[in-house]
Parts: structure tokens; sequence; C-alpha cells
């Protein structure tokens, strides 16, 4: 744990301009927070020839290209009428225009969905806290699993306010299940170091806590790894292979494996050091005094 | 080798064969006799459909009557959309603060114009007298509120209703014109002679959600309890118009307040690539697996297949409505699945490197990493629960996307205890009483 400083400055190269586009750019929320309408078609054009026609008729967010003829796009909430007219308007300019997807949802809902995320997300890392806590018989164990689990939203919720601000892309409700997923398996990963500690523990009580967690750290760091590989290469597979429905969602839980992994062994731990470190030195100052 | 050992390994392998007959697609003649559901059930977004969130308008109801105002609602369009000939539609109440919601999943209905014409509609019917005994109106010197002033409520109404179908009238053009016919009950036949008794040679009004429809002339008494609603219907309108009339009038107004509508080819295309992907991925944690661990890794395979096998067998039988993300929770599973056969073959190495013989290594590796292996799992047992909302909180999300993940992601991790430690130590046991 000689290197906690530097595992703390690497992970602060990512948290910091991660932070900083959440604070300028916040995220890119999509219709199932905001509320609006998301509509997807086909058709034989460009960007520039549909843009002025659409503007002329509904009240445009964003008008994307999705790929090859295949365009999204974003308006305030329309009903089903104005989208057929929509589409019977291109249908008269463009060839093989195509209805493909049509969402509407209204503004409280999004509202909703947003309160219901935060909601969920406390909860869920409430009862981890109170869990680890309970089976570790001390806070220290769960109050840093939880840093080491805010560090991964972090940087994950930073990855994404990046991946809005240059390529459009959104967060939506699944994104929030990512998210607590990531949650999961960053507590997950972080459980299997802190138990080795509890157990060396028992079995060599002399070593200091620093040697304790050292001795854990290596002792986990093969199996960290090689499951973490294993989850890896399914999402991987999935990223490249499966569908653009999922591929943000993957994309998310890509990044979030990545940095649980880290964080287990590079966060987590040397938190746990530093805890007990200045716990001493409170105790040593106070002796003195 | 020993008793016990052989009888779990025989439990084991009855299971998988279980599970793999339940497994069998419907496509397997036999496997039609068997009384669990032959196919994965698919969710909206793999079918292509329709969802529908509809907000009833209870500004008139008593609050205490809203619960059971909402259940009709409910009930009406449950048996619109049965009588309109939906497969397996998804129609559940919600209630959220002072709102109440109704959502409704159509699948394979591409048509949503036709979807929300069905359903929106009140569908209140009456028949309305004309108070102004002047004979037929002049339409063209009315105006529609006029029109509704004009006329007074018979007390006959689509509660009267026995049955509305749709028919051909030669009317007076060459053209047959699509018309409603109605069949009223006996108490309602009764009203109907009555109204026409004092109403010869006098428009009576047909009014639906208080628009007029038409307002035909009663040349004399009918008796018979039978009439007939014509009015510039197309084929279409007239029988999506006798389904509402069928299904009963919506208690209250309701309104759209989202939809979605999923063309089935993005999904069968989705399924293609994520089944690939899974595939594509199952191979390299295999892979891995036996590059890393030897023959151990091969045994941790077996239970892979083994927790693929029942995990979809499971599927079927609660049956879980298969959706993209709960694909995706599905093929995350897999990874994780392995999990806690790492854990234990990195202790094994372990003890092994302590100096203890292999039997003894065997047992304290899977005795030592059970701690780890169950704390770190309930972890993702409660962030599934929390996902899941199984008490229907309404503080928390209960979308199906978000559903469907969290219940494969559930299902995944307890299977996969089961099979990383029960099947792979046993597994392992079996091989090492071979050795010796």
């Amino acid at each position: 744990m000689k290197h906690k400083l530097f595992y703390f400055l690497f992970s602060l190269i990512f948290i910091l301009p991660g932070s900083y586009f959440l604070i300028r750019y916040g995220l890119s929320l999509s219709v199932d927070f905001t509320g609006g309408s998301l509509i997807e078609f086909s058709a034989a054009a460009n960007l520039e020839q549909l843009r002025p026609l659409i503007e002329s008729q509904l009240e445009v967010s964003s008008l994307q290209s999705a790929g090859d003829n295949d365009f999204l796009l974003r308006t305030t909430v329309i009903d089903q009428t104005q989208h057929d007219q929509l589409i019977t308007t291109l249908q008269t300019s463009f060839t093989d225009v195509n209805p493909i997807r049509f969402e509407t949802v209204g503004p409280t809902l999004g509202k909703e969905l947003l309160k219901k995320t935060l909601v969920g997300i406390l909860l869920a890392a409430g009862f981890i806290l109170s869990y680890v806590a309970y089976r570790f018989h001390d806070k220290k164990y769960g109050i840093c699993a939880i840093l080491a689990m805010l560090h991964d939203t972090f940087i994950v919720l930073g990855v994404f306010s990046f991946l809005g601000v240059y390529f459009g892309v959104e967060v939506d409700a699944l994104f929030v299940t990512a998210l607590l997923t990531i949650l999961s398996f960053s507590v997950h990963d972080t459980i299997v170091v802190y138990d080795r500690i509890r157990e060396l523990g028992k079995l060599f009580p002399k070593l200091t806590y620093t040697q304790l967690v050292n001795k854990a750290v290596t002792e986990t760091l093969g199996r960290s790894l090689n499951n973490s590989l294993t989850i890896i290469f399914m999402l991987l597979a999935l990223y490249l292979l499966g569908g653009d429905t999922t591929k943000w969602f993957v994309f998310a839980l890509l990044v979030g494996t990545v940095s649980g992994t880290y964080s287990s062994t590079f966060t987590a731990a040397p938190l746990l050091v530093l805890w007990e470190e200045i716990k001493n030195k409170h105790t040593n100052t106070s002796k003195v005094l | 080798m020993k008793k016990p050992l052989l009888w779990r390994l025989l439990a084991i392998l009855a299971l998988t064969l279980l599970a793999i007959i339940i497994d069998l697609p419907g496509s397997v003649s036999w496997r039609q006799k068997i009384p669990f559901n032959a196919d994965l059930k698919t969710g909206l977004d793999l079918q292509g459909g329709t969802h529908l969130v509809l907000s009833a308008d209870m500004t008139n109801i008593d609050p205490a009557d809203r619960p059971t105002a909402l259940e009709s609602v409910k009930q009406v369009i449950s048996r619109r959309v049965d009588l309109y000939g939906v497969s397996e539609p998804v129609i559940q109440t919600s209630v959220i603060g002072e709102q109440s919601r109704l959502i409704v999943e159509l699948p394979g209905v591409s048509d949503v114009n036709q979807a929300i014409n069905l359903i929106g509609q009140t569908a209140q019917l009456d028949f309305r007298e004309d108070l102004s005994n002047e004979g037929p109106i002049d339409y063209a010197s009315t105006s529609a509120l006029e029109r509704i002033y004009n006329f007074k409520p018979t007390g006959l109404t689509g509660k009267d209703l026995k049955l509305a179908t749709v028919s051909f009238n030669q009317g007076n053009s060459a053209a047959s014109e699509p018309v409603v016919s109605l069949q009223f009950t006996s108490e309602g036949a009764q009203k109907f002679s009555e109204i026409t008794q004092r109403n010869v040679q006098k428009p009576l009004a047909i009014f639906l959600d208080n628009q007029l429809v038409t307002s035909p002339v009663v040349n004399e008494p009918i008796l018979t309890g039978q009439a007939v609603i014509s009015g510039n219907f197309t084929a279409d309108s007239a029988s999506q118009l006798a389904i509402q009339l069928n299904a009963g009038a919506l208690p209250v107004p309701v309104k759209i307040i989202e939809q979605k509508n999923i063309s089935a080819t993005l999904g069968a295309d989705s399924v293609k690539k994520s089944v690939m992907a899974g595939s594509i991925g199952l191979g390299l944690v295999a892979l891995f697996m036996i590059l890393l661990y030897g023959f151990n890794g091969f045994l941790a395979d077996i239970a892979l297949v083994i927790y693929g096998l029942i995990t979809l067998a499971i599927y079927k039988l609660i049956p879980v409505t298969l959706t993209l993300p709960g694909i995706a929770g599905f093929i995350l599973t897999i990874g994780m699945a392995v999990d806690s056969n790492i854990l234990i073959f990195e202790r094994l190495k372990e003890e092994l490197r302590a100096g203890r013989p292999y039997a003894i290594a065997l047992e304290l590796a899977f005795g030592r990493a059970w701690d780890s292996i169950k704390d770190a799992n309930v972890a993702t047992i409660i962030t599934s629960l929390v996902l899941i909302n199984p008490l229907n909180f309404s503080f928390l999300n209960s979308s199906g996307l978000v559903r469907g993940f969290a219940i494969t992601l559930l299902i995944g991790v307890i299977i996969s205890l089961f099979t990383g430690i029960i099947v792979t130590r046993n597994l392992m046991r079996f091989f090492l009483v071979k050795k010796d």
C-alpha cells in the first residue's frame, strides 16, 4: 500500500474530467426522463434535406443519423396524428420512407422516473451498506465499500456525460439499470477483498493492518482479474455483436466492470489503510497531548 | 465410490435431463405432451407491438370510488382488446399519487391508430328524443350545440344492449353500407318499444360520447328490440364501434400519456445478434477457464452448461417474459456464474501451495470460499430485488424492461450458486475418487 497516493491520483485522472463534464454539461437525458417524442424512420435522404422540412412542421429537439438511411428525431410531445402527418409529408418528398419506431412520454412520467431512479439507488446503497457493516462488525468497511461504489458511479456518469456531449449518447431507463448493476458488482468485488482481510486478521494477528491489507490484495488480485475478464468477455461480445438497442447499456456495464475491478483493489483497500492511519495519528496525537 | 456421492451425481444428472426436456422447443412433436410452456415468453420489444400508458380522468369520481372505477376501466379495456383479437395482452393498473393509470401492452398490434381509437373511446351510447316536436330537424340551419340541446335523454343507453354486430345495409345507393345492428336486452327492448311508440314520425337520435351519430325518423313502433345505427361507417369503424359497444362503456374518460411502438423486425434482428454474441462470449469464457485451470476448468464448464440449461428451464416454468435487457442480463450472468468457481479454484491453488493433500485442499477450498461467495452475492440479490420491486411500491421503478433485466439477474445469481458450488464440487469429488 506504499503507492496508495498514486492509486488515488490515477482514479482522479478519470474522476476529475468526468466531474467537470457532469457539472458543465450534466447528462443528456432521454425522453424517458424529460418527456417528449422519439421518432425513428428510414428515408432515402440526408440530414440537410430532412431538417428544413421537418422543422417547418414540428418543434425539433434533435435530428440524428442512425446508420444507413435511418434517422432519429426527437421533438416535444406529439400525438399519433402529427406523427402520421409527418410521415406522409416525408413520403411526398422522398422515396423509401418507412416509420420504424414512435415513442411518446408525457412530461410528468419523466419526472416520476427520475425520482424513482434516485430512490432506487439510495435504497440499494443503503441496504448494501447495512449488510456490509453487519457482516464485518465495523462501519469502516461499510463506508469504504460505499466510497469505492461512488467512485465507480462517478466514473460511469462522467463517461456518459462526455459521450453525451460528443456523441449524442442519451441516458435512459436502461442506463439506470446498468448503474445499479455496477453498484452491486462493485460491492461484490470489494467484499471478496475485505473478506480476505478479515480472515487473514484471524490467522496472522501479529501483522500490522497495512501488511494484512497488502497480503489480502495480493492474494485476491488473480481471482478479481480472472472473474472480471470472464464478465468482460461476455460484455465485449454483446457490445460488438449485439443489437443497437442494448449497445450503450452494455457499454455502461463494461465501463463499470473495469472501474469496479480497479476500485475494489486500488480504492477500497487503500481507503481502509488510510482510515486506519488517520485514526492512529489521531490517537497518537491525543496521547502526546 | 462413496454412496452419497453417487446419489448426488445421479440427482444432478436427473435434474439436467429434466431441464433439457423442458428446454426442448415446441417444434419437437412429443414435447407438446409435456404440460409446461414449450416456448419462451417474449416481451413487447422482441415481438413488436404497441405499449400505451393511459391516464384516467377521475375528477368527477369520489376518491373512495376511484379504485373500483379504475378496475372497471381495466375490465372494459381488457374486453375490448380480447374482442379485437390480440393474443396475450398485458393490462395493468397503477396508482401514483393522485394519478390513476393503466398500462396496456398489445403484442403484434402495429396499427397504433386503430389501437388508440379502440381503447381511448369512452363509448357512451344513448338514445335521445326530439324536444322540438317539429318533425325532422334541418341540419343545415342548426349548430352541433343546438342539436345536443334539442334532444333529451330517454334513459335507454348502452347498458340496455345485449349485442352489437356489424352488418351491411342496402341503402338508397347501390353500394352496400356497413351499419351496426343492435339487439337490446328484454328490459331494453321494453324501453325501446315505449320510446318508439311515443315518437312515431319523429326523429330519435343516437349519441356516442355526446356526439350525434345519426337521427333516423321512427316510421313505426319497434317491438322486437332491434335497431340499426347507420352513419357513414367504414367496415373498420363499424366493427370498432361494435367492439366498444359489446365491451361496455368506460366509466371515466382516458387519455394517452405514453406510447411506444416497436416493429417486430427490430426485435428479431436484435435477438439473432444477442444469441450470436452470447454463444461467442460463452465459448470464450469456457476456453478461458480451461486455459487457466485445466481439467478443473473443464468441469466448471460442464457446470456452466448445466447452469444454462436449468436457467432456460426456469424461464419457461415461471414463466419469465424475455426482453432484450433480459437476454443481456442472462448473458451477463454467464460471466458471473463462473465467479464462484474462480474463487474456489484460486483458493484450491493456495491450499495446495500450502502443502495440503489434494482431497483435503479441495474440501478446504470449498468451505473457505463459501464465505466470500455468500457475502458477495447477497449484494447482487439486494440490488436485483430493488430493481424488480416485487411488492410494487409506487416509489420504485416498475418498468417492464428494468424488471426483465433484474429478474434474469436474480435467477442467474441463485442458480449459479447451485451449479458453481454443488455441481462443481460433486464433479470434482467424483474425478478425485477416480484418480485415487
